[in-house]
Parts: structure tokens; C-alpha cells; sequence
């Protein structure tokens, strides 16, 4: 890993800094397939980078990250540069002062690369309208994170109100292998399911989601009830006849499916590291039409 | 090729007639087969009800399923419950590559809730023991980092069956043990066998198989095959084979394996292909020169002596990997990716194959002697371990071929293989022709090559495209270079193995990636003459171990005026 540090600098610099390390490394083409730009603040920095290189090994990228510093400061642009043997793609960290935090899609627009697509990941705060954000303007896919908002339920709710197809949020991410393990459970047809219930922590932002998907899809009442955690523990759907689908999940890790007429089955449904939840986001990146409708479901639906 | 007659289009007589046809089957693209053509289709017809009746617990049961949505893109393709029976558990392959794959599949949460695995083996073993034997192939060869509940996941749903395939008692035991699995996982007997063993073996287990019931699917219900190269060591024993096979699993029940279809960058050649404008318009006898496939391994025969002399170079790997690789270079645009319009484009290129009309020149094998192979001093095939010093078994083979069409008349394809080459490398190289004209020096131009677009298939994944490009800082010199691309690094977590995708197709019951007989009967058909021709011309030419094989096969190439692309 080449790393090399720019201070008081502009895009262009940036720019022919890349294109020199690249040319210095022997390897001045290779294939990035998309710029995945990060917008985070100084704490959630390391995370964010660390995610985005792992995810990166899937896909390679160009990833930027935009980190706002203090306002109040005079004007100034400075930039970390990482070039790795270890990882495809490159890392720039830029950190905007003074008036430029206004500005960052100022520097960020003439580092992407050319003519491939751009995804835009706020791993912590994020814009009430991402599509109209001036950085999330310049992205195609649009990925946000309800969980780390002040009230993720909030969030998550709130989330229909500025939508614009290319959007997401990793709390949708989260719920994949839920929502796969259920619609597997219910390829053998148990009937109507009549009600249900959706369990999960007090505030987790995929609870509603999950609770809105499936009351979407099934046409019936989900409630969503508190269990003490971690994330998600329990969903259960019942049908006309009174009998139940469960699945019960309590150490984020294995869950037990249990059908009405069926064994009982361990089935391994492990929360997963940001990075993996990324990978999942940068493999399509045409709209998500069914988190649409279930954001949209779930803004409309009462909240319990 | 003659087309029934069809009612003009558009009127209420064709839209009848289309919908009495079925969206699954267009007529009007099934060549015709003549009375000598391999395993006449007569499952053609029937297939669209049979398939659908083999596939219900997935496309149907789709159908009815409220969570289920063509557009929701997240969601995978997860087999319905099932029950998969391993024979040959203590082989290489399973150890290597089928425990490892059933394990990558489960951690990417792709195997239905009970799915469960039977092995099956000549053991006093208990399920505990079998367990612990996919524990450490696991452990040693999983591609995904191991995850302690993947492994209780994957540990409840193991059990063995001890016995030799010639023992009834063995197999009514393994009868019992499956349904007993059904009652206490959920598998709703569906079965998968299978067979890693010695293609000696097929016909007991299949016979033991039919005897016991279990090749036969009780309604809702299926019961599958698969079955492992080779497919017999010619034309008639490939026959003899299928009509084992067929005699008790119906032909849509049947997956053949040719594990280089379920690699990333094979099938990224239809997408290169079909998906794009670039290529297509130059893809053809107007700007291709020839076509060169190679796949060159650099160790020799190994353990496996037994398995390789008398089989040889040509029929390991020409007969399927190569011929493949070739069909789905060469074939027309299929109408889509399902199985029945892939394998229709598949054969027909097959069957548009052509022999050289001279094998002696057309056609060459090598056998390796001793030698250095990369820093180090290798024995020659006939000083190996088992191998009788007078084989003939070729250990190198090239070939000439070419596609009697119109796109590719008069274009030769070049098949090589071999062991103990200098190294490990298989690819397809489209060799295109010289520019018409240049308009510079001839001195500026001396070094200038072909272009070429490369597909490299292993180790090294991706695509290559060669081009002239000027040199720097002359007046005009110019000569080739290289462009390379790779979709995410070849040692990433989250490129799947071939097993893992053929693995997880013979679940779902999805057979695009696996050959039809057909396939595999037209790939005898070319194969046969030059093994015939072979045999009765004297030896193979030794190579020194560590070189690019025989001078024969180089001088096959410089008769056209060509050169093999050094590796
Ligand atoms: N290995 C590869 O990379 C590879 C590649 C392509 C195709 N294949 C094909 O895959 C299949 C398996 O290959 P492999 O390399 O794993 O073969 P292998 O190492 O020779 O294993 C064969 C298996 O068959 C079992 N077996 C043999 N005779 C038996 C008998 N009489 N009763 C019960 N079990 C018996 C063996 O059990 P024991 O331990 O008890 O002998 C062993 O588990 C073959 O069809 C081969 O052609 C293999």
C-alpha cells in the first residue's frame, strides 16, 4: 500500500497524483468498474474505508471519500491518497475546510472516472433528499443508512418522502437474507397467511421494513413487537387455520424455521459486516422497485 | 433446413397456432435431425410437460408464492429442500471440490432450509465420522471463510450410508435413510445423486438405483443425476452409457458435468458476445484469421495412471472442455439463455464441424519424455508410476478443425492440449486478420502481429485485447501491446467456483450449463476419426517435459503460415 498525503491541494493535483502513483506501481490500466464516493465525518472514516476496500475486491472502484472538517476555517482542501497492492482500485480521502464543505461536489466531479457508474454511500448522516443532494446528484445508485440516523425508525419511515428511484438503504440490505430464508419457507404454499408478527429490537430500523415488505406482498396485518435483541429475532405468520410459520433467531447468527406439519430446522442467518452489505448494493444498480413500494408501504401504515 | 408451413403472421391462425405451441418451445427453431444423427430428441416434445413437472417445487410453487417478484433482484435462487447423495465421498473430487462447494453455497445462504447430505461410501463409518471428514475438507478447501453456524447449518443435515455398490442390503438401507430424512428434515424426496466414482460404476449404481425405487419421482417430486466425465471413451460406449442412464433417469433428470461451463468467464463469453455491438459485427470469416483454444497444464498424470493411459489427451479433454469452448465461440445468437435454445445453437455448430481432410496434417499428438518442468527435473509419461513403457497414449494433442458455415467457412479453429507443458494456462484466442492496408514503412511495421481478443479461462480470469499501438518517442514504429481486463481479483472471496454454480443448478433443477447427449455424442463424432487415424498410425512424437509439445504440432500451424500465440 502506497500511501501519499496532499495538503492546500485541488482536484486537478489529486488527479496527476493518481495517474503518477498508478504509472509508478506498473500498473497505469486497470479495470475499475465504478466511483463509489463515501460521505462520512471523521469518526466513521476508518469504517467507511475499511468497507468500501473490501467491498471494492468484488468490484473494483475508485472510492472518494468526503470528510467535512470545521467550517470555520479558511478554505483548504487536503487529500490521502492510498494506492494498494492489496486491494484493486484506489482510496482518496479528502478533508474540506472552511466554505468548501459547501462545495465538495466541486472536487468531487472530476474525480470520478469517466463514462462508469457512481454510487454515493452515506454510512452515517445523510441529506432529507439524497437525489437532490449536490454530491448524490452526480450518483446513479444513492445508498443511505436509517440505523445510524438519531431515530432510525424515523428514518426508515421518513425515507419514502425524498425518494428517487436509484435510492436505498442498508436497513433494506440488512433484511436479504431474511426475506430470502421466508420467501424459500413459503415456496411450499402453507395457505393465506391471515396476520403476523415481525420481532425485533427496540428502535432497528429493518423491523418496520421487514413488517411493511411482507405485509406488502402478503396482503395482511404485520405487527411489529420488541424483543430485547439483537436486531431482528423473530417472525411469525399465521395462516387462516390458526397454524404458524416461525422463524426464531435470538444469538444473530443460526435461527430455527418451523413449518406447520415439518421438522424444525436450523438455518445459519448471521448478521453480516458492512462490507458484505455494500457488495450486495454495488452488484445491481438499476432502481430497487421493490424497496420502493415497501418504503412506500410503510410511510403510509400507521406506526405501532 | 425445411419449416412447416405457418399461417401468416399476425393473423388469428397464427396467434392460435403460437399459442398452442407454448412461449417454452418455438418449433421453428429446431433443426432438423436426420435418421443417423445422435439420440434423436423424441424427449423434445414431452420435455416442456416433463420439465415443468421435474422443476414444480421452484417455478410453479414461484407462481403461487406472494413473496416471490420477478423484479425483486436481491432475492437468489435458492434450491427447494433437498436431499443430495455423494457416492465417492472419498475421492478426490468430493474432497476437493463438492464438500468445499456444498459448504460455499450454504455460507452464501443458497441451500434451502433441511437440505441434507448423504454420503455414501465403502466405510465403517458413522455419521459422526463422515461429518468430520467434511469438516476437513471444508476447513482445508473452502473458498468462504468458515462460519461456525454454516457448519451446524450444514452438520444437522449430514448422514452416512456405509456399503459397496454391489450390495443390495447397502442401498435398501440407503432407501430407508432417505425417507426417514424426509420425515425428519423436510426434504419432501427430492433427491440428487451424485456419482463421483469410476465410470465403471455408473451402471451398478443406477442398476441398484432403479431397483430400490429411487430413481423414480413420486408426484411433487424429483429425483436427479449427475454424472461426472468422462462420457464413455468413444462414440458406441458414450451410447451405452446414455442408454444405462436413460433407461432409468429420463434425460431432462440427467446433469453432465463439464465443470468448465460453470466458470465465470466461460459463460461471460455469451455475455461479451450477445450483450455487446462491439464484437459481433467482426465476429466472423470477413475480419477472424483462426481461432486458437488452448488449455495447457503443467503437471503431468500424477496419481492418476490408471484413469489416463489408453484415454489420452484428446478424449480427457479436446472431447469436452475444448469442444465446448469452441461451441459457445462459434455458435449463433441462441433466442435466450435457456437450456433447450443454448443447446439447440450448441449443436448446430457441432454438427457444422469439419474434419481436415489430410489427418496426418492436420491433426498432431506428443507424449512428454523426462525433462525440466520450471526448476526442476521431471520424469517422462512412460518412466510414471503404472504407465506401461510401450503406451501410445498421447499425453499432447492439437487439432484442426473448421465450422462449415457461413459465418466461419474457411476459418480454422486450433485445439490444443497437453501435460507437462511449460505452464497452466487455458484460453480462447479470436485471431483477427492484418489490416487490408498499411499505410506505413514495412520496417515500421516488421514487429506488428495479429490482432487478437483473448478470453482467458484460468488461472487468470478476464479478457485481452491485442492491438498495434505506436511506440513512443519513434517516428512510427509501431507494435502490439496488450490491454487487460479483470472483473474483481481472481483470488476474491465472492467469485464463485464452478462447482459451487453447477452445484447449486442441479438443486434448482436449471440445466443450461450442463451438455445434452447430443453435445456429447456430435463431440465423439468429431473425435472418433482422428482416435481411429491415431491408433493405427505408430506413436505419438515426444516432447521434453516443460516445453510447448511436439515440433509436429508447431509445424501443423506453420503449414497455414500461422504460429500457436506463445503462452
Ligand atoms: N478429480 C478430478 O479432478 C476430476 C475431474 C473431472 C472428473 N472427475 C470424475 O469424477 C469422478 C470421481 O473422481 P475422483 O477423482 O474423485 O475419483 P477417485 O479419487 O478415484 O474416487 C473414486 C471414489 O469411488 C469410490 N469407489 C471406487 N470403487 C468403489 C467400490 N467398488 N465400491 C464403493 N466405492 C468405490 C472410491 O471409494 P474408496 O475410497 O473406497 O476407494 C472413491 O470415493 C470420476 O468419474 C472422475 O472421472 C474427477
Amino acid at each position: 500500500m502506497t500511501s501519499f498525503n496532499l495538503t492546500g491541494t485541488t482536484a486537478s493535483k489529486i488527479s496527476s497524483t493518481l495517474t503518477r502513483l498508478r504509472h509508478q506501481m506498473g500498473a497505469p490500466a486497470i479495470g475499475m468498474v465504478l466511483t463509489l464516493v463515501a460521505v462520512v465525518d471523521e469518526a466513521g472514516q476508518y469504517d467507511a474505508v475499511r468497507a468500501a476496500t473490501e467491498a471494492a475486491r468484488e468490484h473494483p472502484s475508485r472510492i472518494l471519500v468526503v470528510i467535512n472538517r470545521d467550517p470555520a476555517e479558511p478554505n483548504r482542501l487536503d487529500a490521502e491518497i492510498r494506492v494498494g497492492e492489496s486491494a484493486p482500485g484506489e482510496v482518496v480521502l479528502l478533508r474540506l475546510y472552511g466554505d468548501l464543505t459547501e462545495h465538495a461536489d466541486s472536487v468531487i466531479s472530476p474525480l470520478l472516472l469517466t463514462d462508469t457508474p457512481v454510487v454515493v454511500w452515506w454510512p452515517g448522516e445523510c441529506p432529507k433528499v439524497p437525489a437532490k443532494d449536490p454530491i448524490g446528484q452526480l450518483a446513479g445508485r444513492r445508498i443511505t443508512d436509517a440505523r445510524s440516523a438519531g431515530d432510525p425508525v424515523a428514518a426508515i419511515t421518513g425515507r419514502a418522502e425524498g425518494y428517487v428511484p436509484g435510492d436505498t438503504d442498508l436497513a433494506w440490505t440488512r433484511l436479504t437474507p431474511w426475506r430470502s430464508l421466508l420467501a424459500a419457507a413459503l415456496d411450499q404454499p402453507i395457505g393465506k397467511v391471515a396476520e403476523g408478527v415481525v420481532e425485533a429490537a427496540r428502535g432497528n430500523p429493518s423491523g418496520p421494513l421487514l413488517a411493511a415488505w411482507l405485509s406488502d406482498r402478503l396482503n395482511a396485518p404485520i405487527q411489529v413487537s420488541e424483543s430485547s435483541g439483537p436486531g431482528l429475532t423473530a417472525v411469525r405468520l399465521t395462516v387462516a387455520g390458526g397454524e404458524e410459520l416461525k422463524v426464531n433467531r435470538s444469538d444473530a447468527r443460526l435461527a430455527t424455521l418451523s413449518k406447520p406439519g415439518q421438522p424444525d430446522r436450523r438455518v445459519a442467518l448471521a448478521r453480516r459486516p458492512t462490507s458484505e452489505l455494500l457488495a450486495e448494493e454495488l452488484r445491481r444498480l438499476d432502481p430497487d422497485e421493490v424497496y420502493a413500494s415497501t418504503i412506500h408501504r410503510l410511510a403510509k401504515k400507521p406506526r405501532s | 433446413m425445411t419449416k412447416p408451413t405457418k399461417p401468416a403472421p399476425g393473423t388469428e391462425a397464427a396467434k392460435a397456432a403460437e399459442a398452442a405451441e407454448g412461449a417454452e418451445a418455438p418449433e421453428n427453431v429446431v433443426p432438423p435431425i436426420p435418421a443417423t444423427s445422435p439420440a434423436a430428441p423424441v424427449e423434445q416434445s414431452t420435455a416442456v410437460a416433463a420439465q415443468v413437472a421435474a422443476t414444480a417445487t421452484t417455478e410453479e410453487t414461484v407462481a403461487a408464492n406472494p413473496l416471490r417478484d420477478p423484479r425483486d433482484k436481491r432475492l437468489p435462487r435458492v434450491a427447494g429442500p433437498c436431499v443430495l447423495v455423494l457416492f465417492g465421498v472419498t475421492g478426490d473430487l468430493a474432497k476437493r471440490k463438492l464438500l468445499p462447494a456444498i459448504y460455499d453455497l450454504g455460507n452464501r445462504g443458497l441451500l434451502p432450509p433441511g437440505f441434507s447430505l448423504v454420503g455414501f461410501a465403502r466405510r465403517d463409518w458413522a455419521h459422526e465420522d463422515f461429518a468430520q471428514v467434511t469438516y476437513e475438507a471444508v476447513k482445508e478447501n473452502a473458498r468462504t471463510p468458515f462460519r461456525e453456524e454454516v457448519w451446524k447449518q450444514i452438520r444437522e443435515g449430514i448422514h452416512f450410508c456405509p456399503g459397496e455398490f454391489n450390495d443390495d442390503g447397502a442401498f435398501d438401507v440407503l432407501s430407508m435413510m432417505l425417507k426417514e430424512i424426509d420425515e425428519t428434515r423436510g426434504t419432501g424426496g427430492n433427491y440428487a445423486f451424485y456419482l463421483s466414482v469410476p465410470p465403471k460404476f455408473f451402471p451398478t449404481v443406477i442398476e441398484q438405483l432403479k431397483r430400490t425405487g429411487l430413481a423414480k419421482a413420486p408426484e411433487g417430486s424429483w429425483r436427479r443425476v449427475v454424472i461426472e466425465k468422462p462420457f464413455g471413451h468413444d462414440l458406441k460406449s458414450a451410447r451405452e452409457l446414455n442408454a444405462i442412464t436413460n433407461a432409468v433417469f429420463p434425460e431432462e433428470s440427467v446433469f453432465r458435468i463439464d465443470h468448465y461451463l460453470g466458470k465465470e468467464t466461460v459463460q461471460n463469453i455469451l455475455a461479451l458476445r450477445f450483450a455487446n455491438t462491439l464484437y459481433e459485427p467482426i465476429w466472423n470469416r470477413g475480419y477472424v484469421d483462426h481461432i486458437q483454444i488452448t488449455m495447457a497444464e503443467d503437471i503431468g498424470i500424477g496419481g492418476r495412471a490408471g484413469y489416463y493411459d489408453g484415454i489420452g489427451a484428446a478424449r480427457d479433454v479436446i472431447q469436452n472442455h475444448l469442444l465446448q469452448l469452441l461451441a459457445l465461440v462459434a455458435m449463433e445468437d441462441p433466442i435466450s439463455f435457456d437450456a433447450d435454445a443454448l443447446r439447440r445453437e450448441k449443436e448446430k455448430v457441432l454438427r457444422a464441424v469439419q474434419l481436415p481432410a489430410d489427418l496426418s496434417t492436420g491433426t498432431a499428438r506428443g507424449q512428454y519424455t523426462a525433462g525440466w518442468q520450471g526448476g526442476e527435473p521431471v520424469k517422462g509419461y512412460l518412466e510414471e508410476d503404472g504407465i506401461p513403457p510401450d503406451s501410445i497414449t498421447e499425453t499432447y494433442a492439437a487439432i484442426k478443425l473448421e465450422v462449415a458455415n457461413r459465418r466461419w467457412a474457411g476459418v480454422p479453429f486450433y485445439l490444443r492440449t497437453g501435460k507437462r507443458l511449460s505452464r497452466r494456462m487455458t484460453e480462447v484466442a479470436v485471431v483477427f486478420q492484418r489490416a487490408p492496408h498499411l499505410p506505413f514503412s514495412k520496417d515500421d511495421t516488421e514487429i506488428l502481429g495479429q490482432n487478437a481478443l483473448v478470453i482467458r479461462v484460468q488461472p487468470d480470469e478476464g479478457i485481452t485485447v491485442r492491438f498495434g499501438s505506436k511506440v513512443p518517442g519513434t517516428a512510427m514504429e509501431v507494435r502490439d501491446v496488450n490491454m487487460d481486463f479483470a472483473y474483481g481479483e481472481s483470488f476474491m472471496e465472492s467469485s464463485p467456483e464452478a462447482y459451487e454454480r453447477l452445484l447449486l443448478d442441479v438443486l434448482i433443477g436449471d440445466p443450461p450449463l450442463f451438455p445434452h447427449q447430443r453435445e456429447v455424442e456430435l463431440s465423439w463424432m468429431i473425435l472418433d476419426p482422428i482416435e481411429e487415424f491415431w491408433a493405427s498410425h505408430g506413436k505419438p512424437e515426444g516432447y521434453p517435459a516443460g516445453t510447448w509439445g511436439p515440433a509436429s504440432a508447431d509445424a501443423m500451424l506453420a503449414r497455414d503460415g500461422r504460429a500457436w500465440r506463445r503462452l
